[in-house]
């Protein structure tokens, strides 16, 4: 055999090839994982401005039931969610997991399955929702077949994560790694929880749990999705991609770790702010405001640490079209974590609950967040992967960056006005006590604001056409490439 | 409320075993001298384009 032979410190797979390729890291499925955020991406902003529309003019759902909004709904926010954030944290779970451990992923196989498990739950997704399959829990629509795929492939995601973490060269475990191990187990206690069900068919099934019990796990399920899968996966995120295109440390690297465990710990609590004024006990929902109220400092720390990391170097927001869209993305994580823990207080949420004051809030912290992060970690990884300098144009992240802003700025501030509109309508009452408003009159009211909406998504999918555009051309011009692991031994 | 029978002794565990993992975390040194663990990920290879198919072939046939 003519392979070269490893040190005994590198795991050494069986076949010649994989043997002598051990040297390199895996690129190949975080390649494949961040084309399929970009095109996840797309095609959930799309299902998203049309589903938008719909909401302007209803006519667009043209009788056909596999267009109708309800269907459509899960629709873009699985694919969204689950697509396009889920692609862009595993391509970049995969891509700094391999580079702080300095060791190849344990298993290209079980990655691999993963990638093209995932690619198979999101199609299904996709068929089986317009076609009216569904559980009816926000965020966990997908019947129990394509929940048991989920499942399958979490657990190949999760030996592979934790795996080449339990094979790494460096002893310290750098904190983005905290943060993407944190997402991968809460999202799999979650899961299975709340996907307990009993089957009535093949893509039936009744829920384990009923009434509010029902409500209470549904809820405790959606707000850690958005707290782990949501938050913790992106923060990981944050901790290595922003240090790397700034070029500087981490701010303190001790608050990060005191902002990890704070806020992991504080997060679990907060679901049953969903659940105010409804048939949850008092007891519970207090408890949850409480704790979306804490919430506030840890949230605060990690955005602080992130955002100091400039410091000394403010200079690059002007010309670094990346960094901004790491930076402004942690502006609005600070935003949503201030206005969530107001609207988890009881008084503002008997005002907000089931407003468009909730769409306001879920869309800064998703466009805005979420978004704005993942584009950033995607622009610095696809030159890198294709073997390139830079991206393909500049301009264009530029042109991407302003775009996507005045859309989101149009978008939540049109569904702020609505939703306190909204909140106020409905509880204005005349001087016997009888409502002032028919619901009917608030839907009419809203009516501009969907409009104003509308455009604002659409200026967001613009942007991220922009975005799909640079990274095929950044890919076509380049080749993949491959980054050599250090022979060091890098101990603390 | 009986789902409180499920949720409660759950998070009670859940909450134990982080505070194991945290225990592990400080008493095998995760946490001395995080200064320069900061400064690591700087200390990386850059990427290179991949080596073209012959090396492939070649290599397949050992």
């Amino acid at each position: 055999m003519s392979a070269v032979l490893p040190t005994a410190s590198i795991r050494v797979p069986r076949s010649g090839w994989a043997a002598s390729h051990a040297s390199v890291y895996n690129d190949k499925i975080v390649r494949q994982f961040s084309v399929m955020a970009v095109v996840w991406g797309v095609v959930s902003m799309l299902v998203g401005v049309f589903i938008a529309a719909q909401m302007a003019w209803p006519e667009l759902n043209f009788g056909i039931a596999w267009l109708s909004f309800g269907r459509l709904r899960p629709l873009h926010t699985n694919a969204a969610i689950f697509a396009f954030g889920g692609c862009a944290l595993f391509a970049t779970s995969y891509y700094v997991v391999q580079r702080t451990c300095q060791v190849r992923v344990i298993s290209d196989k079980l990655a691999a399955f993963h990638f093209w498990g995932w690619q198979a739950v999101i199609v299904a997704a996709a068929i089986s929702l317009p076609m009216g399959f569904t559980r009816g829990k926000e965020y966990a629509e997908l019947e129990w077949p394509i929940a048991i795929l989920i499942a399958l492939t979490w657990v190949a995601y999760a030996i592979v994560f934790f795996g080449t973490i339990g094979i790494r060269k460096v002893k310290h475990i750098y904190v983005a790694n905290w943060f993407f191990g944190a997402f991968i187990i809460a999202v799999a206690l979650l899961h299975i929880v709340n996907a307990a069900v009993v089957p009535a068919g093949w893509m039936k099934s009744y829920s384990a749990y009923a009434g509010v019990q029902d409500a209470m796990v549904q809820w405790w399920y959606g707000h850690n999705a958005v707290g782990f899968f949501l938050t913790a996966g992106f923060l990981g995120i944050v901790y290595y991609f922003i240090p790397k295109q700034a070029e500087r440390p981490v701010y303190s690297y001790r608050l990060s770790i005191v902002h990890f465990w704070t806020l992991i710990f504080t997060y679990m609590w907060a679901g049953p702010h969903h659940l105010h004024y409804t048939a949850l006990p008092d007891w519970t929902q207090s408890l949850g405001m409480v704790f979306s109220l804490i919430l506030l400092a840890p949230s605060w720390g990690g955005m602080i640490n992130g955002v100091m990391t400039l410091s000394g170097a403010w200079h690059k927001l002007r010309d670094d079209p990346i960094i901004r869209f790491m930076i402004v993305a942690l502006s609005f994580y600070g935003m949503a974590t201030f206005e969530g823990p107001m609207m988890s207080i009881k008084t503002v949420n008997a005002l907000s609950h089931y407003t468009d004051w909730n769409i306001a809030h879920v869309h800064g912290g998703t466009l805005g967040w979420v978004g704005f992060i993942s584009m950033g970690a995607l622009y610095f990884m696809v030159p890198r992967l294709f073997g390139q300098p830079k991206m393909h144009s500049t301009k264009a992240i530029e042109l991407h960056f302003w775009i996507a802003t005045i859309g989101i700025v149009l978008y939540i501030a049109a569904m702020w006005i609505a939703g306190v509109m909204q909140g106020l309508m409905w509880r204005t009452i005349n001087p016997d006590g009888s409502l002032t408003y028919t619901f009917v009159e608030s839907v009419k009211a809203t009516y501009p604001f969907y409009i104003v909406r509308f455009f604002g998504g659409t200026l967001y999918l613009i942007g991220m056409l922009v975005m799909a555009w640079n990274v095929t051309m950044t890919a076509l011009a380049g080749k993949p490439s491959q980054t050599t692991i250090p022979t060091a031994i890098a101990h603390a | 409320m009986d789902v409180l029978f499920l949720l409660v002794p759950l998070s009670v565990l859940l909450g134990l075993a982080v505070l194991a993992v945290l225990a592990w975390a400080v008493w095998s040194g995760q946490f001395e001298d995080v200064e320069s663990e900061g400064l690591r990920i700087f200390h990386e290879a850059p990427a290179r384009p991949l080596q073209k198919s012959p090396d492939f072939c070649k290599l397949k046939s050992d």
